[in-house]
């Protein structure tokens, strides 16, 4: 078993709370271009989990073929009508899908499904894009605590209190 | 050939009409671009607006060199399929991005070496007059770092020992 201080603290607290027998299932939630393919990045990680993907391109679709997928529309936060459309869709994917886990790489729809998903008992990790140099996201430095693993792909942007530089997609 | 791609956002003029340009200059006949939502009409090169996922990947890696903007979908897509790529990044204060963050990402990742940055239309075409198209570039592997792996795959298991 692997730990690292990013998540110890947390995991001994959620012991206590998941003892399931199936596999688990999770949620994997972003946006197109470099969010999807930074997700697809790390789909290996998820090898041992029911895994459903949360995009916003039909085409993706073919990527994942033994996956159950699901599109939503794209927002962000200029977008406020798109914002509340998504944030429909997502929360009723969700409640749908009830997964043990929800992962994002952003951005907003993956935001949104972090929030709905840990509402539900669901642990979450979002992963800020590598193309945040300078700074987190807007979403990702919102996420914060919503986010039981908070990463960043920049070790100058990791803080003790997250987010936590873990490597990159790279 | 040569795979010129601006993403799915929005337009990006500034680099479509760079490329088509430089084409007329140097005769290249050879250069195809996804210009997004754009009604730009080359007179060099062809375009389409819109390619989907699998076209994009058969695009890349059937092309000598990338031109792209500075998003992380063309730059890793790029390094996966072991091709060269020069980027110039987009400007929010032109209109072409909500913020600034692609030159600072495209900064970041020319420092590495990984990939060519062109910060304007006149540097882009001087690099792509300049560059010499390597052949068999090495690959990106197919997924992320180890210890990211393992540390989102540790985050897993943790809250599901039964």
């Amino acid at each position: 078993m692997l730990q690292t201080p990013a998540f110890q603290s947390k995991m001994l607290l959620d012991d206590a709370v998941h003892v399931r027998g199936a596999r688990p299932k999770l949620l994997a939630v972003s946006s197109g271009g470099g969010h999807w393919v930074q997700l697809l990045r790390i789909k290996q990680a998820f090898a041992d989990c029911e895994v459903t993907f949360v995009t916003v391109e039909e085409s993706y679709r073919a990527q994942v073929p033994d996956h159950r997928f699901y599109l939503v529309n794209d927002a962000n936060i200029g977008t406020k009508l798109a914002l509340l459309k998504a944030a429909r869709r997502l929360a009723w994917i969700v409640w749908t899908e009830k997964p043990d886990i929800v992962v994002s790489t952003g951005a907003a729809p993956g935001y949104l499904a972090l929030r709905f998903g840990r509402l539900l008992g669901a642990r979450t990790i979002w992963l800020d894009s590598i193309a945040n140099v300078e700074h987190l996201s807007m979403s990702g430095s919102r996420i914060g605590r919503c986010a039981d693993l908070w990463l960043t792909q920049w070790p100058h942007l990791a803080r003790p209190e997250g987010p936590h530089y873990e490597g990159s997609v790279l | 050939m040569i795979f010129v791609t601006v993403g799915t956002q929005g337009p990006f003029d500034r680099l479509v009409r760079a490329v088509d340009k430089w084409a007329g200059m140097r005769a290249r006949a050879d250069i195809f671009a996804q210009t997004g939502p754009s009604d730009y009409q080359s007179e060099h090169i062809r375009t389409e607006r819109f390619i989907d996922a699998g076209e994009f990947r058969r695009r890349v890696e059937s092309s000598d060199l990338v031109i792209g903007h500075a998003g992380m979908g063309s730059i890793i897509t790029a390094l996966e399929l072991g091709k060269q790529i020069i980027v110039m990044p987009r400007r929010a204060s032109l209109g072409e991005h909500r913020n600034e963050h692609q030159v600072a990402t495209a900064k970041q990742f020319a420092e590495q070496g990984r990939i060519v940055v062109a910060l304007n239309e006149q540097e882009l075409m001087d690099k792509l007059d300049q560059i010499q198209v390597l052949d068999g570039a090495e690959r990106l592997g197919a997924r992320a770092s180890p210890r990211l792996i393992n540390t989102i795959r540790g985050f897993i298991e943790a809250g599901y020992r039964g």
